[in-house]
């Protein structure tokens, strides 16, 4: 008979992301006959009782383990990879899989910097044989579509030269077009879109100062009516707290298994950029050390290269 | 093919640029020795010269040739000694400025320059004006005109030649579709000429010829004076013949009442060293003048000279 303990421990292994290979090795590869079919009858989750007297690994079940046995290995191969292509196949990916997953989009043409956005189109003509506008501009459909394209087609200025003047004008037409929003809705606006997705960021971080003072409010707060500006902006004018918003949606037990991706993703893509920052963004916001948070919800091989790529660096 | 004549033996960039700094030097300046080294050098000579003056003399060549030269000829000398991409940020920025055919120059600079000359465009551009080619061109713009400026310059197309039939049929049958409902501005028709490769929009458009019976920019010419449709056949002749379209702004240019010298200028320093060759042989074809005859009786004196040196009259 397991012992209750062990099935915790077991139980454990198989939740959360990734898988505690360790418990696998050292309880399961105990267990005897008696054990493993004791196991099987007692979790009916995991296993129907067949009519020809056995019972069958639920194939669904089956999957879900595959996928976080690979959770691990795909963190390896996503690190390892150069980040160019590493960006051009999330963009490929997130357009495949639909509108779920446009937030990737916003988040990679609104989160690198203009160079790195350039070899991230290069390496996409190599990979996709398009260009990366001609397939976001095909898939996307309705009124998301201008502002994505204008967003993957950016090269922003990235002096610190900003306008002042042009800025506080700027943050007006933004109030303006977000006070209309019941008339025409702010992501078909073509003021809006214009200034988004071509000013530079410290132009943009100037407009998000000036409309505080101008409407007393944060205008990614105004901007919740619309999912897709309220990312933009986040990830434009404040890109550590957009992350550590991520990284806590992705560690909350039982999200679908997209959101779960997430994790893998910002980890890996930020770790040699603003990691440090992020780590003190998500402490201010949540009460929680990121390491803590991934300590209590990821298993195995997967958690201890997670925590060690946010170690780096501080 | 470049019309630019660079001689076999090339002098040194430091004997160039001591025959330059001469030419400035004295009474009044030596036009012909300026015309006789810059027009036969190609733009890796220029930018050397370019760099042994400065180190030499200790100015910049161009704020010399800008004190000794005026008007069409110092213009033409200017624009020509700029490196490409410099020149091509400084025609764009200068066209924001413009009130008239300003949406043209952005145009054709997004439409005939190869996705990596763009792109190194908008870098010159970052370094000399402090801002994004798009935010100036996006500000500058509106309406239409914007809808499809945006797009063009910020594009970065495939240039690979693989062609997908498939699409390419049923792409045409959208653009058909949309100019049918006079939906000129439709997203579906700027997505098209905005985002595909340029051997994608050429089958495209083959395809579209032959199942509705008319070429595209036929169907496009429904109200001749609508400015719109003008910039959007323009966009078109741009991606798929560009000698075509350099051939009529430099029949228009010559043709008007007294010239217009900023587009002639702009289209020879912009091609010499690239297709004016093509565009030389479209000029003699259409309208039955060699392009040198043409210039020769439309402009005159150093400017002139220039002109003809760069479009390859005359030796090395």
């Amino acid at each position: 008979m397991a012992h209750p303990d062990e099935l915790e421990t077991l139980t454990k292994a198989f939740s959360g992301h990734g898988i505690h290979e360790q418990a696998l090795i050292s309880i399961l590869g105990k267990w005897q006959p008696e054990e493993k079919k004791s196991f099987r009858k007692g979790n009916p989750n995991l296993f129907i009782e067949d009519e020809r007297n056995f019972e069958r690994w639920d194939d669904h079940h089956v999957r879900l383990l595959k996928h976080e046995f690979m959770r691990f290995k795909n963190a390896v191969v996503l690190w390892t990879m150069h980040p160019w292509e590493r960006d051009a196949r999330l963009v490929k990916e997130a357009l495949k899989k639909g509108p779920q997953s446009y937030g990737i989009l916003i988040e990679i043409s609104c989160t690198r910097s203009a160079d790195e956005l350039l070899g991230t189109r290069r390496a996409y003509h190599s990979l996709f044989d398009h260009s990366i506008e001609e397939d976001v501009a095909y898939h996307v459909n309705g009124s998301e579509r201008k502002l994505f394209v204008a967003l993957v087609s950016a090269y922003r200025y990235e002096g610190s030269k900003v306008k002042e003047d042009v800025a506080k004008s700027e943050a007006m037409t933004l109030s303006n077009a977000i006070k209309e929003a019941d008339k025409r809705k702010p992501i078909e606006d073509d003021e809006v879109i214009r200034i988004l997705s071509t000013r530079s960021k410290p132009h943009l971080q100037a407009i998000y100062k000036h409309y505080n003072e101008i409407s007393g409010k944060n205008i990614d707060e105004e901007l919740d009516i619309d999912l897709r500006l309220n990312e933009t902006v986040q990830c434009l004018c404040s890109p550590q707290k957009y992350f550590s918003k991520v990284l806590d949606t992705a560690l909350t037990k039982d999200t679908d298994k997209n959101i779960k991706k997430a994790l893998t993703r910002v980890i890996v893509t930020r770790a040699d950029t603003d990691m440090k920052e992020i780590k003190q963004e998500y402490n201010n916001q949540f009460g929680v050390p990121l390491s803590k948070k991934i300590e209590d919800t990821t298993n195995g091989n997967y958690k201890d290269f997670l925590l060690t790529l946010i170690a780096r660096g501080g | 093919m470049a019309s630019l004549k660079v001689p076999e033996l090339v002098p040194s960039p430091a004997e160039d640029a001591e025959q330059l700094r001469k030419a400035f030097q004295g009474w009044g300046t030596n036009e012909a020795l300026i015309i006789s080294i810059l027009a036969h050098r190609n733009a890796a000579q220029r930018k050397i010269i370019r760099e042994t003056y400065a180190q030499t003399y200790g100015e910049d060549l161009l704020k010399d040739l800008d004190k000794e030269l005026s008007s069409d000829f110092e213009r033409a000398v200017l624009l020509w000694v700029l490196d490409p991409a410099e020149r091509d940020a400084f025609l764009a920025n200068e066209a924001t400025k413009r009130l008239t055919s300003n949406n043209w120059i952005v145009m054709e600079i997004a439409c005939t320059r190869s996705s990596h000359d763009l792109f190194v465009v908008r870098q010159a551009y970052h370094a000399r004006f402090k801002r994004s080619l798009e935010e100036d061109v996006a500000y500058h713009t509106s309406g239409d005109f914007r809808k499809l400026l945006v797009p063009l310059v910020t594009s970065f197309r495939y240039e690979g030649d693989e062609v997908n039939m498939t699409l390419a049929k049923s792409e045409a049958k959208i653009l058909h579709e949309k100019i049918s409902d006079k939906a000129y501005n439709d997203e579906e028709i700027i997505r098209i000429l905005t985002t595909r490769s340029k051997s994608q929009i050429n089958a495209t458009l083959n395809h579209y010829n032959n199942a509705f019976g008319n070429a595209i920019n036929k169907d496009l010419k429904t109200d001749p004076e609508d400015e719109y449709l003008k910039l959007l056949r323009a966009t078109i002749k741009c991606l798929t013949c560009p000698e075509k379209y350099f051939e009529k702004v430099l029949r228009l240019a010559i043709n008007k009442l007294g010239t217009d010298e900023w587009a002639l200028t702009r289209v020879v320093t912009t091609r010499a060293e690239v297709d004016m060759q093509r565009i030389k042989e479209e000029y003699h074809r259409r309208n039955s003048v060699p392009l040198e005859r043409a210039i020769d009786s439309d402009t005159s004196g150093d400017y002139e000279k220039m002109l003809l040196a760069l479009i390859g009259h005359g030796d090395a």
